[in-house]
């Protein structure tokens, strides 16, 4: 069992310093663009010609739609409609 | 009296009190009930644990951590619900961590594909059981005063000033080092606690 002296107290806060700000908050903001995917997904479903159009140039498409830009949204649409 | 916070500080503290009040199999419960405020404590749990992993046992560029880190969590959320066992998200966030890590190696830049051995002996084990033992004594900060955790981060963590800190949390620059000083104090007791240390055999 480790003897937990102030060094070794020091050097293991140390250790685990924060993560950048933006990487927390992006990745606390998966949930927000999950059902961003949903609305797409569900129109894509709906609408042939935006699902085409997805597929072909998703990026685009997503802005002409008026979609923020999101990688993770991005990543997540062009994963769903990659098959 | 404790100096008072901003109420941008606290706001901030919010999701890192329910951290510090919820297990993770409680967290992971509360998520996988939709409840996106305990997915934000879920995050701010293990965003750290993520980070050292891929920046300090893995060495990633910082462009390639980042994709590690944001892909760890996509993934946690999307899978969530297929974990067995709520207690074992930790051991299971570090293992996804490590292989995608070691996915993106693979993947970086090689002109022909590593096989296995290229990776077996990474990362050095000892920086992996350094990490673990750093997210123990982050857990065990979570059980002090607000105070202690605010000091104690800012100093270690985050290598503020004295000064710094003084000015953030209205004290004293002169009575930080002493403060520094008690609150570590505390969080060995709050460790110890925890994981009893076995006395000193004699000789």
């Amino acid at each position: 069992m480790r003897n937990y002296d102030e060094e070794t107290l020091a050097l293991l806060l140390r250790t685990l310093s924060a993560a950048p700000e933006a990487w927390v908050k992006a990745a606390q903001e998966i949930p927000l663009a999950r059902r961003g995917l949903d609305d797409i997904v569900e129109r894509a479903r709906a609408d042939q010609a935006f699902r085409e159009a997805l597929i072909a140039d998703t990026e685009n498409t997503l802005e002409g739609a008026g979609y923020d830009h999101d990688p993770t949204l991005l990543d997540a649409v062009r994963e769903r409609f990659s098959s | 009296m404790e100096a008072a916070r901003d109420d941008g500080e606290a706001a901030a503290r919010g999701s890192t009190a329910l951290s510090a009040e919820q297990t993770d199999a409680q967290l992971v419960g509360r998520c996988r009930g939709g409840d996106e405020s305990a997915w934000s404590a879920l995050v701010e749990r293990f965003s750290r644990y993520v980070y050292a992993i891929a920046l300090q046992a893995y060495r990633l560029p910082e462009h390639d951590a980042e994709d590690v880190f944001q892909e760890v969590f996509a993934r946690v959320y999307e899978r969530l619900g297929d974990l067995r066992d709520d207690d074992a998200v930790r051991p299971w966030i570090g293992q996804l961590t490590r292989r995608l890590c070691i996915d993106r190696l693979r993947s970086g830049g090689r002109e022909q594909p590593a096989d296995e051995e290229t990776f077996a002996g990474m990362p050095a084990e000892d920086v992996i059981a350094e990490i673990e033992m750093a997210f123990d004594v982050h857990e065990a900060l979570a059980g002090l005063s607000e105070n202690c955790q605010e000091i104690l981060d800012r100093f270690f963590a985050r290598d503020e000033s004295y000064r710094a800190i003084g000015d953030a949390l209205e004290l004293p620059a002169g009575t930080i080092a002493s403060r520094i000083s008690r609150c570590l104090v505390k969080l060995r007791t709050e460790l110890e606690g925890r994981n009893p240390v076995p006395a000193e055999s004699g000789g």
